[in-house]
């Protein structure tokens, strides 16, 4: 198994190999218009090790709404996949948002939630 | 004299018992250039942190106010790294997001009260950083009042908040935005400009010693006011 | 009054309020408490509450995220409370996700009370309720309190988080009707539409505004085709997303044209004649 594969694995503790690619996730997920890689699709190249993953938008675009997971037939819950990814980026000490830049007056809701899915 | 077997840095030193451990590490050789202020509590430059043998906890307090134990391993932390926010008090407005604009990293703050154990003065560091949050300026104000500014707080913080600056800012806000105007001291500040004491003064002014003394012992105190 | 099931015999619930409750959704607080007031249901603030650590941490090692979940509901059961009721569909996910897991997983709490080692152990004992759930025991109280019926056809938005996971639905979660009971209920017309429970793009807007506005237009004008004259729902950031950037939206999407957005507690306090 690739590292990639079992960070991923042992971060969301799903099963990736379960999905069997049918694009349920991809085809409810109502950010993939901003996305530049599939839910189904991430899952493929994590699966492949392809560490290119963590450096699309798809991971940062989720917003963590858990209709891809409710959706899949597998009960794959691409949600956590999805946080693993974030993760592997965050815990190396790269924020993906400089916070100081972030828009004044935001809810403290909006604020509080951005800085734990895009700080680390 | 009984030693205590203490550790600077990691060397091993026999000091008196009963020192502070300002006072111990004096003894030991080192010499304050920064980390010592008033010795009294107050100031908040000599941050310290250390462990106790076979304890995993780790302590913070202030050198000035601690007293040495045996086995104690300690280190200094005379300055802690943390950007203050730059405001014209004048010109800023107080409202719920004050805090949080000047100070996002507050939104990152996870409960996790390292910071409150962390503190010298046992202030509730992390509800004084939670009502910043939710925009609560004056019950920051008044929780964070006995803050020394140590920054104990903020090298222990795993969201890396610089708590003690947010609270300054929150007591600055209370100060000239929320605290009630003090009514009573317009009116004698406008007295005195209108030269209503110009008369008693003078008349002081060419008091003896003694008779100044038995006027100061027979004044009026006003009752302290419960606040 | 018939007696509510979910709240035993108390008419006194534990409130958890949340930042955003205290800023940008006063008015949301505000309503919650007076029309519950009318219901005879008491919403009591708890003393000492902190940020409930939204969003819910997914990482399985991601313990620390949900100390201040978890340091709530002990303020709650210090209280002396074994439900907690809480505004904000992101706290009351927050707060119910981090509470099944103080139930199922014992490994997770044993390292969590030991962490907190100033606070009692915690067992998962304060059950996360939303407001809706009550509200749907008590259709028949709420027509009785109707004064002015609504007149305008709702369209009721539920967003994720008070759906999503299936473990914390406040209703069926791919078509919920809680509601669009209490709309018809207060004397509106409820209007259904397939986005209600599409999410408005959340945190998003800290950084990626776009997607935001996106989901916006796609959601409104959505509802808007199905007949919608308003939305009404119950998530401070739903709220934020769907109304305060349709300006932007407007100036992105030139054919956009918006719709006022409610918390469900404002229609409730229209229909009730309860002044704000």
């Amino acid at each position: 198994m690739n590292w990639l594969l079992s960070k991923v694995e042992e971060l969301s503790g799903e099963n990736l190999y379960a999905c069997y690619q049918c694009g349920k996730c991809s085809a409810g997920c109502p950010m993939v218009n901003e996305m530049d890689l599939l839910p189904n699709q991430v899952i493929l190249l994590v699966i492949r090790g392809d560490e290119s993953v963590v450096d699309t938008k798809t991971p940062w675009v989720c917003a963590q709404c858990y209709q891809c997971g409710v959706r899949c037939p597998k009960n794959v819950d691409i949600t956590k996949i999805m946080e693993a990814l974030r993760l592997i980026k965050l815990r190396q000490n790269i924020d993906h948002i400089k916070l100081e830049k972030v828009k004044k007056n935001l809810p403290q809701i909006a604020l509080v939630s951005a800085t734990r899915k895009y700080t680390g | 004299m009984k030693m205590v077997r203490i550790y600077i840095m990691g060397k091993e030193y026999r000091v008196p018992e009963g020192l502070t451990i300002m006072k111990a590490m004096e003894y030991a050789g080192y010499r304050y250039i920064r980390g010592s202020g008033c010795r009294a509590g107050f100031c908040g430059a000599c941050a310290t942190v250390y462990r106790k043998e076979g304890e995993y906890k780790l302590h913070a307090d202030l050198a000035c106010q601690t007293t040495v134990e045996d086995g104690m391993y300690l280190v200094q932390l005379p300055f802690t790294p943390a950007n203050k926010a730059i405001y014209d008090l004048e010109k800023i407005r107080v409202d719920d997001k004050t805090l949080v604009n000047f100070y996002p990293e507050i939104a990152r703050c996870v409960s996790c009260n390292t910071c409150t154990k962390a503190c010298p003065q046992e202030l509730d560091v992390m509800d004084y950083i939670q009502a910043s949050l939710r925009g609560d300026v004056a019950k920051a104000a008044e929780l964070s009042f006995d803050c020394i500014q140590c920054g104990l707080c903020a090298m222990r913080c795993p969201a890396e908040i610089a708590h003690y600056h947010v609270a300054q800012l929150a007591r600055r806000l209370y100060g000239k935005y929320i605290a009630p105007r003090a009514k009573h001291l317009e009116k004698r500040v406008k007295e005195i400009e209108e030269g209503k004491f110009d008369k008693d003064m003078k008349k002081m002014m060419k008091m003896s010693i003694e008779e100044l003394r038995k006027l100061y012992n027979a004044r009026d105190i006003e009752p302290e006011e419960e606040v | 009054m018939q007696p509510v099931n979910i709240l035993g015999d108390k008419m006194e619930i534990a409130y958890y309020p949340g930042c955003t409750l205290k800023t940008n959704a006063k008015e949301f607080e505000e309503t919650a408490i007076k029309v519950f007031e009318k219901l005879g249901v008491r919403l009591k603030e708890i003393n000492k509450w902190y940020c409930c650590g939204t969003v819910y941490s997914l990482a399985t090692d991601n313990l620390m995220y949900r100390l201040a979940a978890i340091r709530n509901l002990i303020r709650a059961k210090e209280e002396g409370y074994d439900k907690l009721v809480t505004l904000c569909s992101i706290c009351y996910n927050t707060l119910k996700q981090t509470n099944l897991m103080a139930k199922e997983d014992e490994d997770a709490m044993y390292k969590i009370n030991s962490f907190m080692d100033e606070e009692p152990d915690y067992d998962g004992s304060v059950e996360v309720l939303h407001p809706l759930q009550i509200l749907n025991e008590m259709m028949d109280e709420v027509k009785a309190k109707v004064k002015k019926p609504l007149d305008k056809k709702y369209a009721a938005y539920y967003g994720c988080l008070l759906l999503r996971p299936k473990e914390v639905a406040i209703d069926e979660y791919e078509n919920p009707s809680v509601m669009e009971r209490l709309i018809e209920a207060l004397g509106g017309s409820a209007v259904d539409f397939p986005l209600k429970n599409e999410c408005c793009g959340s945190y998003n807007v800290a950084c990626n505004k776009e997607a935001v506005i996106d989901a916006n237009y796609r959601i409104i004008t959505n509802a808007r085709k199905n007949g919608a004259e308003a939305i009404v729902t119950s998530c401070p950031l739903c709220h934020f997303n769907l109304k305060e950037i349709q300006k932007e939206v407007k100036k992105a999407y030139p054919d956009f044209v918006g719709l006022p957005v409610y918390y469900f507690t404002e229609i409730m306090a229209m229909a009730f004649g309860v002044k704000k």
